[in-house]
């Protein structure tokens, strides 16, 4: 009930259209990674989806804007059945045992029959600009490489609900779905993150 | 209301059924004789067209049947549609966004509203001269001064085009005319139809013998030959159309050959606009015709010349 009604409200706030270069129907575990630029962001993804996948895609979400009240706690618990994870403690400065922690809890999101919504930037980028990825997308590639990597591209979102603004303006906005990142062995950190960046940058300026 | 109980309106509805079905015909004949893949496409792509008449025919009929209050709907919503689709081909920044909320949630509601209340002396002057104002002040306010000429002189021609021209259309309810009391509903439809007809007939005038382009720097489906054509047989059918509206036959076509004009003016103005913003559509809502805006395109730039010409000469 709540999630058709959100799917149509989002689909009428953003006039996503989906384009799909990966089939929209498999049921192949997948972590969808895009660009963030929006509080909009993984709802429009999310919304994106065949209906019957909608239920088995959680994002993964701050806890810290996602737990405050409890209209925002309830959406992300059994609206999004989203997977929240600790930002504030997760930084450069908390050290390594957090960062696990964070990673495993992500992991065991996806657990045998889900996929995951992730925006490697780690934060919203003011400008629509793709920034550099964080770590968590590799570490998770690594600890589940059976799992598909699905870049998606968002377009305009950054101009309809801006980081700092709480009215959204109605513009229409594109949702790219790519094909998945292909499995490179022996790959390092950097070259891993490089790539999948490059994969969304790719899908930003194709037509 | 009455236009439930008026006889050309029944009339006029069967009429553009009519022509529906005629050309659903002429498409299926089409679609079975095509045998290249180049026709093929072509055929499909009218079909689709064809398709989408059926709809916004029976959403704006249905609409305008209702009278005052089914317009403002409809037009209102066209307005936040073609609006969003022009901002959206707008250079923004992020310092536009609280102006841009105004744009559609304040200000056009409130231009509709004066069209629904009859209030000429707001519904005529809130946007160019409050709204004007105020959002150059509103954006001023935000403080970024990068681009900020083109950045507000955009926003305010996207609400000139999309919301106060297109108001125009539904105000023709408001107008009293003596001896042609609660029918103003036809001369809605006589606009629309004069307006979309022409839009159709250049083309299939274009398709058919153009060659030579009016303007190929701006739209290469341009053509003189489908211009005078769809002028002329656009004008007649406007004539023929004389008794749904107060105008003699004479002024029929008068009226008929200054909206064919102005409709193919507001064409060819949203196609420079379009060349300019690198796109070849608005958008995608309406299949096989683009967005929103690319199809009322030719409406924008007739509907405040004939609001105005009717109210001088005819309203009381």
């Amino acid at each position: 009930m709540i999630a058709p009604t959100l799917a149509i409200a989002c689909r009428l706030m953003t006039g996503a259209v989906a384009e799909w270069r990966v089939d929209p129907h498999a049921t192949t575990q997948r972590v969808y990674f895009g660009n963030h630029s929006s509080h909009l962001d993984f709802i429009v993804i999310w919304c994106a989806l065949p209906p019957r996948l909608r239920g088995l895609t959680r994002p993964v979400a701050g806890g810290d804007y996602w737990c405050q009240g409890r209209v925002r706690r309830f959406l992300a618990d059994r609206v999004f059945h989203a997977v929240l994870i600790d930002r504030q403690h997760a930084g450069a400065t908390a050290g390594l045992a957090v960062a696990r922690e964070s990673l495993q809890h992500i992991v065991d999101g996806l657990g045998r029959q889900h996929s995951l919504i992730v925006f490697p930037e780690g934060t919203r980028s003011a400008s629509g600009e793709i920034g550099a990825f964080k770590s968590g997308l590799f570490h998770l590639a690594r600890a589940r490489p059976d799992v598909q990597l699905v870049p998606v591209y968002l377009e305009n979102l950054n101009r309809i609900l801006p980081k700092g603004e709480w009215l959204p303006v109605p513009m229409l906005s594109r949702v790219v779905f790519g094909a998945p990142l292909e499995p490179h062995a022996h790959e390092d950190k950097a070259a891993f993150l490089a790539r999948a960046r490059a994969a969304l940058v790719a899908l930003k300026a194709s037509r | 209301m009455t236009a439930f109980h008026d006889r050309g309106w029944a009339a006029l509805i069967a009429g553009v059924v009519a022509l529906l079905v005629l050309a659903s015909t002429v498409g299926w004949i089409l679609s079975r004789r095509a045998r290249s893949d180049a026709a093929r496409a072509t055929i499909d792509n009218l079909n689709a067209r064809i398709r989408a008449w059926w709809v916004m025919a029976a959403l704006f009929l249905g609409a305008i049947t209702v009278g005052r209050t089914g317009a403002v709907a409809f037009f209102s919503l066209v307005s936040l549609l073609a609006l969003r689709e022009f901002i959206t081909l707008a250079p923004t920044r992020a310092a536009d966004h609280r102006a841009l909320f105004w744009s559609f949630f304040i200000v056009t509601p409130l231009q509709y509203y004066f069209v629904w209340t009859s209030w000429y002396g707001l519904f005529s002057i809130l946007i160019p001269v409050y709204v004007s104002v105020f959002l150059a002040i509103r954006t001023a306010l935000a403080g970024d001064t990068e681009h900020f000429l083109q950045r507000t002189a955009t926003n305010y021609w996207g609400l000139m085009i999309c919301v106060y021209f297109v108001s125009h259309v539904p105000a023709l309810m408001t107008l009293h005319i003596a001896g042609y009391e609660h029918q103003n509903v036809k001369l809605i439809a006589f606009f629309v139809l004069v307006v979309q007809l022409s839009d159709v007939l250049q083309y299939v005038w274009g398709k058919w013998l153009g060659t030579r382009r009016v303007a190929p720097s701006i739209s290469p489906n341009k053509t003189w030959e489908g211009l005078v054509g769809g002028v002329l047989t656009a004008t007649a059918i406007g004539t023929g159309l004389w008794w749904i509206t107060p105008f003699s036959p004479g002024a029929a076509a008068a009226m008929a050959c200054v909206l064919t004009l102005m409709g193919f003016a507001g064409g060819l103005i949203m196609a420079a606009i379009k060349r300019d913003r690198g796109v070849k559509d608005f958008g995608a809502l309406i299949e096989g015709h683009g967005g929103v805006l690319d199809r009322i395109d030719s409406l924008c730039f007739a509907a405040p010349v004939f609001y105005h010409l009717v109210r001088f000469f005819y309203a009381s």
